[in-house]
């Protein structure tokens, strides 16, 4: 008996499927119990949390997609008459609105047929702003050239007209395209403006340091609304009576000069994180401060500011806004100016969702951009 | 000896004088200084002659002229024939009142969502997430005229104002709430409350003293704040009470008593704060992430208990992090507030453009507002690097 035992144990030599983990430690029950109820504090925290939602999802919802207006009445669609805000249901977005003004959010007041070449333009900054920051390496000079030097001048005689082309005035670039042109001058003089103050700030010479210090830190301490009212009413009194410069031109020194502080900073920071064997290797090669600059450390230096670069983009792209304050027709205050049109009054909220829409979609996928670029570039030579 | 002397001039290598660095640092900076002086000179030149030819006078005795127009909300008295200076004195204290508000409501808000965002609840931390992607998309100027109209337009007329409690109400005339008035008594209180401070102070110290003297703790801070509490309740208790609330009331057409927070005010004051909240959540967020794990767990393994972790391990290294940049923010907002014109908020910046509309004094108008935010900043940065002094690591 004992012996019969002994010989044959009674456990099974083929082995059986694992069992699941029980339900309370893996799955998504389990995974509700951690993560929401897992102890009084927190049932509390999941209920007010379902209660916010619960507060702000559907009516958002339900104003936004289910009640709004998304189609034109049929009258406006034969072209019987104009779309108008009463149009509309009540309690609901009027998103008729953005499309019947569209264009004008867009182009502002530029001349119809000649919008090909705001959108050439448009191309043309893309395609420049992939070959510095997404194209292999190799293409890197070439498209700083194109993006720097080729692509200002070129969109310059493109939007403005002349030479063959039917001349535009700057009184009517407006909308979308008005908000892209001050975002892109800013970003295409402010970086090399930007970087000669970071390097002058950094530098040995008293003189030239104080200059970028106070230079940087003024334009730092005010308000940029203050800088735009600065360049638009005493700009005109610092030149010689016979130069009048545009509304259009005085924003853009404003602005530039106040992205340009900022970004000095940011590449301040690029410069400092470059260990100091960079410079003593490329003084000990011989190479002039120059060289040293533009061979060696700009390159690394630029590289480790380009995520803090974009971010700084990011926030002059948003407060390009403020120069509707100063009576410039950019995208808020195309739209503004959509719904004081007499058959539009009441859709403010519908076009200030929009321009919010709009401007989120824009800067978060630039944030994240900028998050990727930041894992991508981190090569170790950050300090820490 | 000739040849002695030939050795010699060979020897010390003649540089010329454009290639010698330290002459050419002191030619490039001359060369820099002479152009400022001459871009100076021509705008100084210019401005003189186009302002003569303009014919306005350069100087600061137009602020001792009336204005001659009014502002929708002001802390001091004014009227029609108060003097320009005297209304940009009002701006100023506008814009710092806004400021204050705002740095207040964003740091709580702030610090609430920056926790919310590292809680283990994963709705909550999805919701802190959300809030803070949403609203640092968005344009500040697009987020503050969306709340103008949500809370001029949306909100109920005073008629049907949102009733809190019988003692707030919120329409779209603004938020009425209740006003302290201090009555006979309130000095004597006063003195309870500061005795309380003095004496919570003392305590302190003397707690701390005994405690490297003896070893023996003494829980300061509780004893502290009871007594700082107790003190004036009892005295308010033996004395009567030393304030009155003076509860707004509907009559007629409009609240009555009361303090109201101005709908412009009030748009000004929530789109500031929600919109730094964010800004300030991440930053928390990011202080209390900087904070490595092994420093709770070396304070639980010295048998700190997690109160004390937190107040003596964790919360003075975080705010290492954290204080620097939230100053910032701080100036942020103040910076922000010169917004306010396009919710129709008289501050500084408004008032500022209103004079220079009223006066012509473009160059003396755009100097005030410029002195007012430089002080700032550098107030702002002298205090800064004073903090940033005394909390500095102490390294060997």
């Amino acid at each position: 008996m004992t012996d019969q035992t002994l010989s044959t144990p009674p456990v099974s030599d083929d082995r059986r499927p694992d069992l699941p983990p029980p339900i309370t430690v893996a799955g998504p029950i389990a995974w509700v119990r951690a993560n929401l109820f897992s102890s009084p504090l927190n049932i509390a925290l999941t209920l007010l949390s379902a209660f916010l939602i619960y507060v702000i999802v559907p009516p958002v919802l339900t104003w936004g997609i289910f009640n709004a207006t998304w189609t034109f009445p049929p009258e406006v669609v034969t072209g019987e008459r104009a779309p108008k805000f009463s149009d509309c249901a009540p309690g609901g977005a009027c998103w008729i609105f953005v499309g019947a003004r569209l264009g004008q959010f867009i182009y502002g007041f530029y001349p119809e047929p000649e919008r090909w070449r705001v959108i050439l333009s448009f191309v043309m900054a893309m395609v420049g702003i992939y070959g510095l920051l997404g194209a292999p390496v190799r293409f890197r000079k070439a498209s700083g050239i194109f993006f720097f030097i080729i692509f200002p001048i070129v969109s310059f005689w493109l939007l403005r007209g002349g030479l063959g082309l039917l001349p535009v005035p700057t009184e009517q670039w407006g909308g979308f395209m008005l908000t892209l042109v001050i975002s892109i001058v800013g970003i295409v003089l402010s970086l090399p403006i930007g970087i000669v103050l970071a390097l002058g700030r950094r530098s040995n010479l008293p003189v030239i340091h104080l200059l970028c210090v106070i230079f940087i830190e003024f334009v730092r301490g005010v308000p940029l609304i203050t800088v735009l009212f600065m360049a638009n009413i005493l700009l005109p009194l610092f030149l010689p009576p016979g130069m009048q410069v545009n509304v259009l031109l005085r924003v853009l020194v404003g602005i530039t000069a106040f992205a340009a502080a900022y970004m000095a900073e940011v590449i301040r920071g690029g410069l400092q994180a470059i260990p100091k064997g960079q410079y003593e290797g490329a003084m000990a090669m011989g190479l002039s401060y120059w060289q040293m600059m533009r061979l060696i450390i700009l390159p690394q230096a630029l590289t480790v500011a380009i995520p803090g670069i974009v971010n700084t983009f990011i926030g002059f792209f948003m407060d390009t806004t403020l120069v509707s304050m100063v009576g410039l027709f950019d995208f808020l205050n195309m739209v503004k100016a959509g719904y004081k049109d007499a058959n539009w009054v009441g859709a403010e909220i519908t076009g200030y969702a929009f321009c919010a829409v709009v401007y989120w979609v824009i800067c978060f996928s630039m944030s994240r951009y900028s998050m990727y670029l930041e894992r991508k570039l981190h090569t170790g030579h950050k300090k820490r | 000896m000739a040849e002695l002397s030939a050795g010699h001039t060979s020897s010390e290598t003649t540089i010329a004088w454009w290639r010698d660095e330290r002459k050419r640092a002191i030619i490039w900076q001359a060369m820099v200084v002479a152009a400022l002086v001459a871009v100076f000179a021509f705008i100084v030149v210019n401005m003189i002659s186009n302002l003569q030819r303009l014919g306005v006078p350069l100087g600061f005795d137009f602020l001792d002229s009336p204005a001659g127009f009014a502002i929708s909300f002001s802390t001091i008295p004014i009227n029609l024939e108060s003097h320009i200076g005297r209304l940009i004195i009002v701006g100023i204290i506008n814009t710092l009142l806004a400021s204050a508000i705002s740095i207040v409501l964003s740091t709580v808000l702030g610090f609430i969502i920056g926790v919310m965002r590292l809680s283990r609840n994963f709705l909550i931390s999805r919701l802190a997430a959300v809030y803070i992607e949403v609203v640092r998309n968005i344009p500040v100027l697009v987020q503050l005229l969306f709340w103008y109209v949500a809370i001029v337009k949306l909100f109920p007329s005073v008629r049907q104002s949102i009733n809190l409690g019988d003692i707030m109400f919120l329409s779209n005339r603004g938020i009425y709430m209740p006003r302290p008035v201090p009555q006979d008594d309130f000095g004597v209180v006063m003195i309870a409350l500061l005795g309380g401070i003095g004496i919570a102070a003392w305590l302190k110290r003397w707690a701390a003293r005994r405690q490297m003297e003896t070893g023996q703790l003494f829980p300061a801070i509780s004893v502290g704040i009871a007594i700082i509490v107790l003190l004036p309740v009892v005295a308010s208790l033996v004395f009567g009470n030393p304030v009155a609330w003076e509860v707004p009331e509907l009559k007629g057409f409009n609240f009555q008593g009361g303090l109201v927070m101005q709908p412009e005010l009030t748009t000004l004051v929530i789109g500031l704060s929600v919109c730094t909240a964010a800004y300030i959540a991440e930053i928390v967020r990011g202080g209390i992430v900087a904070i490595s794990h092994g420093q709770s767990e070396a304070a639980h393994a010295l048998g700190l208990k997690s109160s004390w972790t937190l107040r003596l391990v964790i919360i003075p290294q975080a705010l290492r992090v954290i204080v620097p940049p939230l100053t910032s923010q701080y100036l942020n907002i103040a910076k922000n507030t010169t917004l306010a014109g396009a919710v129709g908020y008289p501050d500084l910046f408004s008032i500022i453009g209103t004079s220079l509309n009223q006066t012509g004094r473009a160059v003396e108008n755009i100097a005030i507002l410029m002195a007012f935010f430089l002080t700032l900043s550098l107030l702002i940065s002298l205090v800064m690097n004073w903090y940033n002094k005394r909390i500095a690591l102490v390294e060997r």
